[in-house]
């Protein structure tokens, strides 16, 4: 079976337990403003330009530019070809804790291709985390989770109407899928991206904190800081930026609000 | 730190590095009344005896730990019998602006009236060179191999824990005992036995008058000191240096004035190089520190502040002044002593103690140029030791540096060392593998090998000169395979690799007939029982090592031709031969497909790391296991020291896109920058070299500090050696700092003199570094995570 990829990133830090290697696959049913990958969005085999590299020869033409100035993202793949690629980290895995992680765009959109690469590494006893925004229906989620061990779960915005505004969905079914996930008793990490004056209103954080509070087992939340240097990705790729430039949240800003979380009782990093 | 070793660590920073004339009159003045008197050995033996009686002695304030090598903190003495330095030398090293030594007018007058005209023509460096074929000095004068011993001794050798519970009045009698046993009736050897070990019986007085006269000055300075604290040391220094080396140690100061004085009398009979090592110092120390602390008369706090002070002790010997190819390739007043903290025990127990911990607070806490320190890290060493560690590794001080203690068994063992031999040894210098206190493990010289690719690639003709310096392996106008080119390249390879060690089968025996390391041999087994010299095979094991650079560089040349030329067929080879022979000059286009489009080691690719495994297994197969004059073995090692940069000097520009005179890739680490996948794609491919039939290899890393923030941090960079570890990769090392520290830095030299980073096996203040070199460290790939 094969799917599409844009990367396989090898010493992946922050992606779940241990040392890891990421895969991330094409394609995401989400619009976010802010999104930090936007070359994940589209299904397809993109091409990435970086002007100041190129020499203005004709070899882009042939599709062979030697100055790396034009070069495809995304490549199909097949899964063997993904678990040879995630195989050769095994011994750091062992010595580290880690594992893969499957990441996006949003990787349940290629739910097939997904669930044959995590049998693969159940078969090879690895550990393995999902990321992902929860954007999906819920029996491919229950699927996926009999064989995850970890869920890198998103929580953006709270408010319906505010979560179609900046995420082009609803996100009524992410929210019941969390709820339902949460009760099937499985590792998840939640990520909050914070993005000033979108994310981080006073009331998206009681919202979210509120919401969180009624879960069975309200799982720990990490606070993600928006970072606007990588908004330079978007020229790269010929898109236009949608959220206007936004000044990145303070340290303070941020021990802000992992302060209002923490007092609520929830257990939350940055 | 206490306020003692503030002020004796700040004055050792301070201190400038100056020439000092002293040795070298004194040993001029005793050879121009003696020649021609004593055997050779003796004669040496009694040159170092008159040094040792006349030098000038000095004892700072404040500290407890005495000796120098100079007549103070960082004069360096010179060397005449090995190289004599002209005026002109002295000048330069007096103003050249990097690594220079602080010289006067009065050096030049006595270089001018005493010691040039009594050496001049008489030295081991002029004889070597005038005793060299042409073909050697053709191949050295093009850069196609370095040579250790034409200006230094030989050396890389470490000392084991033998004087520790041995002073040398019990050396002597073993020294009595072997002119006892020696044969006067069948071995014609006898007699030049007996004087190798009349020699080494003169060496130990030598020392032990040294350490005497050390404790008449401290009596002397104590009978004017009038603060009575300072008053009682000065007696305890004297009590000492009455004691200590002529019996062995009974407390924890003791044994370190021992070392001292050991470390001393190796590095002034001779400049051997690397200075000289102290072993498993924490394993030596621990039954002196556990008996002193049992017995109250010390504690933690007072074990360290000796510690520090021994310290400060190695940062006041710079290396002493090297001249022309050597100085080039090696510039820094490093002198490479480097420190083991950790690994097994000789019963393959684990090997840490306290004073492991105590010890890497030391290094943290010191944080000079010199000693060089590393851990041997062994899968029985707890991770408590590899973390304490990895906290100071991540201050980016570059060291200490990480090796495999299992791995450096498993070498030595391979090689027939004795097990429990192997496990009491370590590594020394950069990188480098040997029995501690009985191998003679010197490295020989460095192997240019993409400039021998070169050759391959130009019929044995230098393109940089135009010179034919090696055989005719075909004209590459007539290679129609990979193959054909890699047969030329194994054709020079072995020519090249023949004349190094024609040259060297010379210089050792000039080393072993000319200039014994009298004192040194005293020290090393089995040299008493043999009654034979550490240079002329005396020791129980003796290894030469020629030292391959570059392999990332003609891995992916390699692989530039392979991939573009010979797989694709999209470039023709004389196309790339031609672009190359011009600098890629208006040939951009093609460069970038040869840097960008090529497999590339350091990025776990099979096809490029094959590539990299053919070139490891020929240079093995040229060099492992063929004897030198000493009885022993030849084997491969995979050090730079600063070598990458000369070589590439020297270097037009290769088919992996590299441009003439840049630097090529350093130890085993890939091309700067040429590694795109991240440590762990750059560890498997290291690993796929079978490291364990190597003495040594070296691998660079540079981590952004953010990288390694938190425990988090320290966890993972941990885990990431034992990864690399449990592959069989022998060492790594780290440079913790951002690209734009280092701009920083070359902007404001003045701002960031403390500023110390990895270079190869050593760490060196930045600031101090060539150009060139702060460059290359700058390209280094910094491994980012994500």
């Amino acid at each position: 079976m094969t799917g599409i990829i844009f990367d396989v990133r090898r010493f992946s830090l922050h992606d779940g337990p241990g040392i890891r290697t990421t895969v991330f696959l094409k394609g995401c049913p989400l619009r976010c403003v802010w999104c930090h990958n936007p070359e994940s969005i589209s299904p397809n085999i993109q091409l990435l330009y970086k002007t100041e590299l190129c020499l203005a020869c004709d070899s882009c033409v042939k599709m062979d530019c030697p100055a790396e100035a034009r070069k495809a993202v995304g490549e199909v793949v097949s899964d063997e070809a993904v678990m040879a690629r995630v195989l050769r980290d095994r011994f750091t895995f062992d010595e580290s804790g880690g594992g893969v992680t499957f990441s996006g765009g949003e990787p349940l959109m290629q739910f097939d291709f997904l669930k044959s690469l995590l049998v693969y590494c159940k078969e090879e006893r690895l550990h393995v985390a999902v990321d992902t925004t929860g954007y999906a229906p819920w029996h491919h989620l229950q699927e996926v989770a009999a064989l995850t061990d970890l869920f890198l779960y998103d929580l953006k915005l709270i408010d319906e109407r505010e979560h179609l505004q900046f995420t082009g969905v609803s996100n009524v079914g992410i929210l019941e899928n969390l709820k339902k996930l949460c009760d099937t008793g499985k590792s998840i990490e939640l990520r909050m991206p914070i993005i000033p004056g979108i994310t981080d209103t006073r009331a998206n954080i009681e919202g979210t904190i509120r919401f969180l509070l009624q879960l069975r087992n309200p799982p720990p939340i990490w606070l993600l800081p928006h970072h606007q240097v990588a908004m330079a990705k978007y020229e790269r790729f010929g898109l236009k930026c949608k959220l206007p430039p936004t000044a990145d949240p303070t340290e303070e800003r941020m021990a802000e609000l992992l302060a209002c979380f923490k007092a609520s009782g929830l257990k939350a990093m940055i | 730190m206490n306020e003692r070793v503030e002020k004796l660590r700040q004055a050792s920073f301070e201190a400038v590095p100056t020439l000092s004339t002293e040795r070298a009159v004194l040993i001029t003045e005793f050879y121009q009344e003696h020649i021609g008197k004593f055997s050779t050995p003796v004669m040496r033996a009694k040159a170092f005896a008159h040094l040792y009686k006349n030098q000038t002695l000095f004892i700072g304030e404040g500290e407890l730990i005495v000796a120098e090598r100079g007549p103070f903190p960082k004069a360096v003495s010179t060397y005449p019998e090995l190289t004599c330095h002209s005026e002109e030398d002295i000048r330069i090293l007096g103003s050249r602006p990097m690594t220079s030594y602080r010289t006067t007018e009065e050096d030049r007058k006595t270089y001018r009236d005493k010691v040039i005209p009594f050496w001049r023509g008489r030295t081991m460096r002029d004889k070597i060179f005038e005793g060299l074929p042409k073909e050697w000095r053709e191949a050295y004068g093009a850069g196609l191999f370095t040579e250790f011993m034409e200006q230094r001794a030989p050396g890389h050798t470490t000392l084991d824990g033998k004087f520790y519970t041995k002073g040398l009045e019990g050396f002597k009698q073993d020294i009595a005992d072997a002119i006892a046993a020696l044969d006067f009736i069948t071995d014609p050897e006898a007699v030049p036995r007996r004087e190798e070990l009349k020699a080494m019986s003169i060496a130990c007085d030598a020392v032990i008058c040294f350490a005497h006269r050390h404790a008449e000055l401290a009596e002397q300075l104590a009978a004017k000191e009038t603060q009575a604290p300072r008053k009682a040391e000065l007696l305890q220094i004297a009590a000492t240096c009455r004691w200590v080396p002529e019996n062995a140690p009974r407390t924890f100061r003791e044994a370190l004035q021992m070392y001292w004085f050991m470390h001393l009398g190796t590095i002034t009979e001779l400049n051997g190089w690397d200075a000289m090592n102290p072993g498993h110092l924490d394993r030596y120390l621990y039954p002196f520190y556990q008996g002193d602390c049992e017995a109250g008369i010390l504690t933690r706090e007072l074990a360290r502040e000796l510690l520090e002070c021994f310290w400060v002790k190695f940062n006041n010997q710079p290396a002493p002044p090297k001249v022309g190819v050597t100085a080039q390739e090696s510039g820094t007043y490093n002198d490479f002593t480097n420190i083991n903290i950790g690994g097994i025990l000789p019963d393959g127990k684990d090997g840490v103690n306290e004073l492991s911990y105590l010890m890497l607070e030391v290094v943290d806490s010191i944080h000079l140029l010199q000693p060089q320190s590393n851990i041997q890290l062994s899968r029985k060493n707890p991770d408590k030791f590899l973390k304490a560690a990895c906290e100071v590794i991540r201050k980016g001080y570059g060291y200490p540096s990480v090796f495999n203690a299992d791995g450096v068994v498993e070498q030595m063992v391979r090689v027939g060392k004795n097990i429990q031999d192997a496990r009491d040894g370590g590594t020394s210098g950069c990188v480098e593998t040997g029995a501690f206190g009985k191998e003679a493990y010197v490295l020989t010289g460095y192997l240019n090998t993409p400039k021998i690719f070169e050759l391959a690639l130009n019929n044995g003709l230098d393109p940089r000169t135009g010179k034919q310096v090696g055989v005719q392996s075909g004209d590459p106008k007539t290679f129609q395979s990979f193959e054909d080119v890699y047969a030329a390249f194994e054709k020079q390879l072995k020519y090249v690799v023949d004349i190094k060690m024609g040259g060297n089968l010379f210089i050792e025996k000039m080393y072993a007939t000319e200039m014994p390391a009298i004192f040194l041999s005293v020290l090393i087994d089995d040299c008493i029982k043999r009654g034979k010299d550490y240079n002329a095979g005396g020791a129980r094991y003796n290894t030469s090592y020629i030292q391959c650079v570059g392999i990332g560089t003609i891995t992916d040349s390699l692989s530039a031709l392979k991939t573009h030329v010979f797989d694709n067929k999209t470039e023709t080879l004389a196309s790339v031969l031609d672009a190359v022979k011009n600098d890629f000059k208006d040939q951009e286009g093609l460069r970038l497909k040869l840097w960008n489009k090529t497999p590339r080691y350091g990025n776990d690719d099979d096809m490029a790391d094959d590539l990299m495994k053919r070139v490891f297994n020929s240079l093995y197969a040229a060099i492992d296991g063929r004897p030198n004059l000493r009885g022993g073995e030849y084997h491969v090692d995979m050090l730079p020291t600063t070598c990458h940069i000369y070589f590439g000097l020297v270097l037009c520009a290769t088919p992996d896109g590299r441009k003439a005179k840049q630097p090529v890739s350093e130890g085993i680490s890939p091309v700067q920058g040429a590694d795109r996948h991240g440590p762990t794609a750059v560890i498997a491919s290291a690993a796929k070299m079978d490291q364990l039939r190597t003495g040594g290899t070296l691998l660079n890393m540079k981590f952004l500090p953010g990288t390694l923030r938190g425990q988090e941090g320290i966890d993972k960079l941990a885990q990431l050696v034992r990864s690399y570890f449990r592959m069989d990769g022998h060492h790594m090392q780290f440079n913790v700092v951002d690209a734009e520290t280092l701009r920083e830095a070359q902007r404001h030299p003045e701002q960031h003199r403390d500023l110390i980073v990895r270079v190869a096996g050593y760490s060196d203040y930045f600031c101090d570094l060539s150009k060139e070199l702060q460059e290359e460290i700058i390209a280094r790939t910094a491994q980012e995570s994500f």
